[in-house]
């Protein structure tokens, strides 16, 4: 189901957390809401699962208008951070409670139980209480319980933060499977970009209660709004250089280093104060624009080393390689940019 | 127990430091079934003599037992009821409700907790007499459910604050109303609270004393603590035998509590659930 919100406005008391924000979700598709702590993903969440009563706005669920209905009227699944499994039931009654509140009949309640277990692989779990159970079977009962009564929308509240980093890779990849075996469109509030890239078909970015960019994760991370979008995707992240254009060149501040990147300093006029944000698969040696600096760190991955190269400005770049081992701490190199790659941001932050 | 840690001494200490406490109740039972002469310790011969207010009709001015007991129940058993159901309902609303003056209301309750009860006695008596509730057991039960419910409130409080919200939060969105939340969701969570706070009341309500003895004295709405008041007041030939029967009595139905009940009572200070 497509899910809208529009002009929603949340406010706390007299501050104002999320202003006036739309968004559209597609039917069938997982949107990933990513931002740092506090920049109102959660509220956001809340909102359209009723908790939160909106200040502003419209909600629609396809054609109906759920702004004001309670939350038990909205039909939304929502798994919680901390799962929220009601310890005193097993995981059959946890995942049947949404079902028996709606007075269903048992055999029904029964049919319905035994078909979302079987969808999450937790069918021998049934008879245990969640204490019982390993935090990914928690999980999996968590998502049974969203799933039962087949929801409009399936609200994930940083479902993966309380697992540990095998479980999380593997239900990374579980959510997915569910949430595309049963088509239902899916919200997926996280402050980890790996998790947003990973799992959603688009992402929403956010920051101080505004989407800065609603795209899918591949464009976002080719083509990002602002350089708040490209620090935050990206794992080593982004380095940003500080410059000004000279003609067809960029100079870097406080340097002699000159880069002939002609088609970003072109765009702009002689003089202006310019942001270069460099990945670090685009720092590489066999590049053509090259610059030159002094290795100052070493993270070996094993698949691959992660380098940081100080600049003689003392600006720092970094460059991820495959086969980088030749390479010692201390060494001069002279590795070169990727000048297509290469993004340029004005001093407010925006892409130019 | 490990080998570098011998129990016998600290077993022996203990032992002798509750002797007092041992003695006691070995003669306070000793006492009821057997005659012993003044002055001696050895008692002389069994009898059961000292139980017979149980079935004989009581004496000119003095009530039957088995009513002052039922009194007692009654009077134990309602300012449970009442605690309980009140501290359940206000303890979840002081927890979770977003109500106005909440923090005051949470201290005033604080505050009321902290008055020794003797020092409200007399305003109680007068306010007791003007609505006419004065020597009755209705009047008891009012007073000594309001001296207890702050510390049932206080109690239940905490045990709603560990409930997780999301617990609730994720009945609401399951479709249940908020009433069905409560009941279906976080009740079961404080369940220990309940049981224990229902214990605890129940039994101060049973060994109440002092408020019985002002505000309901006449023979109609008497409890045992003021029946075994009253059994050595007045006689010139006080049957200490049959007071200390009477106690025994007494204290029964507790010692019977305890015996069953003492795990659920160790939780209220416990303070929390186990998932």
């Amino acid at each position: 189901m497509r899910i809208l919100l529009d002009q929603f406005t949340k406010t706390f008391g007299a501050t104002t957390v999320i202003d006036k924000m739309s968004l559209d979700i597609e039917s069938g598709e997982m949107l990933a809401l990513l931002g740092p702590s506090g920049c109102g993903k959660s509220t956001t969440l809340f909102a359209i699962c009723g908790i939160h009563r909106m200040n502003g706005g419209r909600l629609l669920f396809g054609e109906r208008d759920v702004t004001h209905l309670p939350s038990q009227m909205r039909n939304v699944g929502v798994v919680f951070q901390n799962y929220a499994l009601y310890p005193h039931m097993n995981a059959f009654d946890n995942i049947a409670f949404p079902l028996m509140i709606r007075k269903m009949a048992k055999p029904e309640i029964e049919r319905k139980v035994l078909a979302i277990a079987e969808l999450v692989h937790i069918e021998g779990l049934l008879k245990r209480k969640p204490a019982q159970l390993s935090g990914g079977q928690q999980q999996r009962v968590a998502l049974a319980r969203a799933l039962v009564r087949e929801p409009d929308i399936l609200l994930l509240d940083e479902p993966l933060a309380n697992l540990d980093a095998k479980l999380r890779l593997e239900m990374r990849s579980e959510i997915r499977r569910i949430q595309q075996e049963t088509g239902i469109s899916a919200v997926l509030v996280t402050h980890d970009q790996v998790e947003a890239m990973s799992m959603a078909d688009r992402i929403a970015i956010m920051d101080q209660g505004q989407i800065v960019q609603l795209a899918a994760p591949k464009d976002m991370y080719d083509e990002p709004v602002t350089d708040f979008v490209a620090s935050f995707l990206g794992n080593p992240p982004i380095a940003f250089l500080q410059g000004t254009v000279e003609g067809k060149t960029i100079r870097l501040e406080n340097s002699d280093i000159v880069l002939p990147l002609d088609a970003q300093a072109a765009k702009q006029g002689n003089g202006t104060p310019i942001r270069i944000g460099v990945r670090p698969e685009h720092f590489q040696p066999e590049h053509p624009v090259k610059i030159s600096g002094k290795i100052s760190f070493i993270e070996e991955q094993g698949r691959e080393e992660l380098f940081d190269v100080t600049l003689s400005n003392g600006m720092r770049l970094r460059s991820v390689q495959a086969n980088g081992g030749a390479f010692r701490l201390g060494d001069e190199v002279s590795w070169g940019l990727a000048a297509d790659k290469v993004l340029t941001f004005d001093p407010s932050g925006r892409r130019i | 127990m490990s080998s570098n840690f011998r129990s016998w001494p600290m077993t022996l200490l203990l032992g002798f430091l509750s002797l007092p406490i041992i003695v006691m109740m070995v003669y306070l039972f000793v006492d009821t079934v057997t005659d012993t002469t003044a002055g001696s310790l050895i008692p002389d011969r069994f009898t059961l003599e000292h139980w017979r207010f149980l079935f004989d009709a009581p004496q000119a001015g003095r009530s039957n037992i088995w009513s002052v007991t039922l009194n007692t129940f009654i009077f134990a058993c309602s300012t449970s009821a009442i605690v309980v159901m009140t501290s359940l309902t206000s303890g979840y609303a002081l927890s979770r409700l977003n109500m106005p003056y909440r923090r005051l209301l949470l201290g005033g309750v604080l505050t009321l907790h902290a008055f020794p009860t003797v020092t409200l006695i007399i305003s109680i008596f007068l306010m007791l007499q003007m609505t006419g509730l004065y020597n009755s057991l209705l009047g008891v039960i009012l007073v000594k459910t309001a001296l207890e419910l702050p510390l049932g409130i206080w109690v239940m409080k905490g045990f709603y604050d560990t409930v997780p919200w999301e617990i609730e939060m994720a009945g609401l969105t399951d479709g249940a109303s908020r009433f069905t939340v409560w009941r279906r969701l976080v009740l079961p969570q404080v369940h220990p609270g309940l049981a224990a706070l229902g214990l605890f009341s129940f039994l101060a309500a049973w060994s109440e004393y002092i408020l019985p003895q002002v505000l309901a004295p006449d023979g109609a709405s008497q409890v045992l603590a003021t029946y075994l008041q009253n059994l050595i007041k007045d006689d010139r030939a006080p049957d200490f035998n049959m007071f200390k029967s009477v106690g025994l009595f007494y204290a029964m139905p507790v010692m019977i509590i305890y015996l069953i009940f003492n795990q659920k009572l160790m939780n209220i200070y416990g303070g929390g659930t186990k998932g």
